[in-house]
């Protein structure tokens, strides 16, 4: 392909103290691509992630988001941050503002947005989401799929050119689950990059341009969700497949 | 029908025993004080020093208790306020990146907790405050602004004449209690999770911003019910500054002391006051915390 990679990991390494939770990780997402990272808990999907926004330095290896090499450099920092959003397993609303402040806030602080601006633009994507109506209310009095959609919401307020999820619907009931997954199905359809860290295969299935299989700190196999899903080349994959597959 | 809910205690022989031995104790020392002791109650003469007959108009005006008794509330009041600055700064260079800030702050608190606050009253006002107030000279400024503003003053910080004593006693006990609120913002701010701080910085706001819309205002809710606690204990530790003049109710009850001889009635009547004043406080302050807590967030 011509046009390069608007994410690029070479040879990416973290340690948690004398644990290293990534090994020389290589991987490249496409603008307007859609990745999910799936694999056993502790193989290190969610700190992957959290290293493109540097909620997690990496120690080794580089990093390239947008054309800009993260680094120490708080201004490369913030300029990626500016560019990726993120949505979290347990939503972080932000408790003591409403959820339409919630959304607001963030564009007036970072982009120098005036409030009502950002006020009509927060209305406009709490729609998307569909929530408009729990626009005056606080985090705590809203459901667990309401406050994640209202995450989702903020996040999409800073018009990202990639959002990160991790495991978004991993702290929610069952009966939540997809009235979360109906948006980011949705999400998926209007070109924006995303990398999704989930164990909801059917999503997966759907919306996935590319999946990605990973194991101990390593990216064991990657592939189409019609390859991995259906003819699964490594042995831990398969393993991984049948435990979450059968039931 | 409902089961009746199930009594929590009844009443036991032990009960009775502990209330018998407890009423015979204040009996013996009510019977100590009447005949051994043969002490001769009498008030009248200290309730002269609460209000007094002015000969001239005919009319009751407060005396010096009642003075006191305002000298000690505006020091509580001020000097609550002005902790609460020092322990906001003081309590976020507790949590700062940068190593000065920590050690200033960590310092601070560390010298005043571990000293009696009686010593440190001393020392602050006779070593630090004494040389330093006589160049600001507070009550010169103040007799040179026009009666309005004298007026105003003296409603906000008592007689003009005492305003550098009283602003030297100020700050004494602003930056005693100070070192407590740095440490009740401290924890405040720690109780803010980590993963408020993420979202924030996934948002891509800066470093000044986290704190000041993120973190404080978090946190500084947190610590409202400590602060509460705070500012009654500054009611009671504004008697220490007392020992250095500044004529607050403790230094009026003493003064009224040496003049009639009724040491108890003073200090009995006086201690009924800051009790009546924490007490009404801590339920009133009681009663705000469930109206928050019901109003949930």
């Amino acid at each position: 392909m011509s046009t390069p990679p608007i994410i690029q990991m070479r040879g990416v390494s973290k340690w948690f103290g004398a644990l290293q939770v990534l090994r020389e990780v290589d991987l490249d997402i496409q603008a307007g691509e859609r990745v999910v990272i799936c694999g056993p808990s502790g193989s290190g999907k969610s700190t992957l992630i959290r290293c493109i926004n540097r909620l997690e330095p990496h120690d080794a290896g580089t990093i390239t988001v947008d054309g800009t090499l993260l680094d120490e450099d708080e201004r490369h920092v913030q300029a990626i941050r500016r560019e990726v959003g993120m949505v979290f397993q347990s939503f972080n609303l932000f408790p003591h503002l409403t959820v339409l402040e919630n959304c607001a806030l963030p564009q007036i602080r970072v982009r120098g947005t005036p409030r009502a601006q950002a006020q009509a633009k927060a209305m406009s994507y709490l729609e998307r989401v569909r929530i408009p109506e729990q626009a005056g209310k606080y985090p705590s009095q809203l459901s667990g799929g309401q406050q994640q959609r209202v995450a989702i919401a903020r996040s999409l307020c800073m018009e990202p050119k990639i959002l990160l999820f991790d495991e978004p619907t991993s702290a929610l009931d069952p009966e939540m689950i997809k009235e979360v997954l109906d948006v980011i199905v949705d999400l998926a359809g209007s070109g924006k990059t995303m990398v999704v860290v989930t164990h909801e295969m059917g999503f997966a299935r759907k919306v996935a341009d590319r999946v990605v299989f990973m194991d101990a700190g390593r990216i064991v196999e990657q592939g189409t969700p019609s390859q991995i899903f259906g003819a699964p080349q490594s042995d831990r994959t398969k393993l991984f497949l049948s435990k979450i597959l059968d039931h | 029908m409902p089961p009746r809910p199930r009594r929590r205690w009844r009443w036991r022989w032990i009960d009775t025993l502990l209330l018998g031995l407890f009423l015979g104790g204040v009996g013996y020392l009510a019977w100590r004080t009447n005949t051994v002791f043969n002490y001769r109650w009498d008030w009248s003469t200290v309730w002269p020093f609460i209000f007094r007959l002015d000969a001239q108009t005919g009319r009751w005006v407060p005396n010096i208790l009642v003075e006191g008794f305002f000298t000690t509330i505006r020091l509580a009041v001020y000097g609550i306020m002005m902790a609460a600055v020092i322990g906001t700064l003081m309590g976020m260079a507790r949590n700062s990146r940068r190593l000065f800030l920590r050690l200033l702050s960590g310092a601070y608190v560390m010298l005043i907790r571990n000293i009696p606050p009686v010593v440190f009253v001393f020392v602050f006002v006779f070593f630090v405050a004494s040389q330093l107030m006589p160049k600001v000279a507070l009550a010169d400024q103040a007799a040179a602004l026009s009666p309005f503003w004298q007026g105003v003053v003296t409603v906000l910080f008592g007689q003009l004449k005492l305003l550098d004593n009283f602003v030297l006693g100020l700050i004494c006990l602003s930056v005693f209690s100070g070192a407590y609120v740095t440490e009740i913002v401290r924890a405040g701010i720690e109780s803010v999770p980590r993963a408020q701080i993420e979202a924030a910085q996934s948002l891509g706001m800066s470093r000044r911003h986290i704190v000041t819309d993120i973190v404080l205002p978090q946190a500084l809710r947190n610590v409202l019910p400590p602060m509460a606690g705070q500012f009654i204990q500054m009611i009671k530790d504004s008697s220490l500054v007392s020992l250095v003049s500044i004529q607050e109710l403790s230094f009026m009850a003493q003064d009224v002391q040496v003049t009639t001889q009724r040491v108890f009635e003073v200090f009995v009547f006086v201690g009924v006051v800051y009790f009546v004043i924490c007490f009404t406080l801590s339920r009133l302050f009681a009663r705000l915390e469930q109206r928050a807590a019901r109003a949930g967030r």
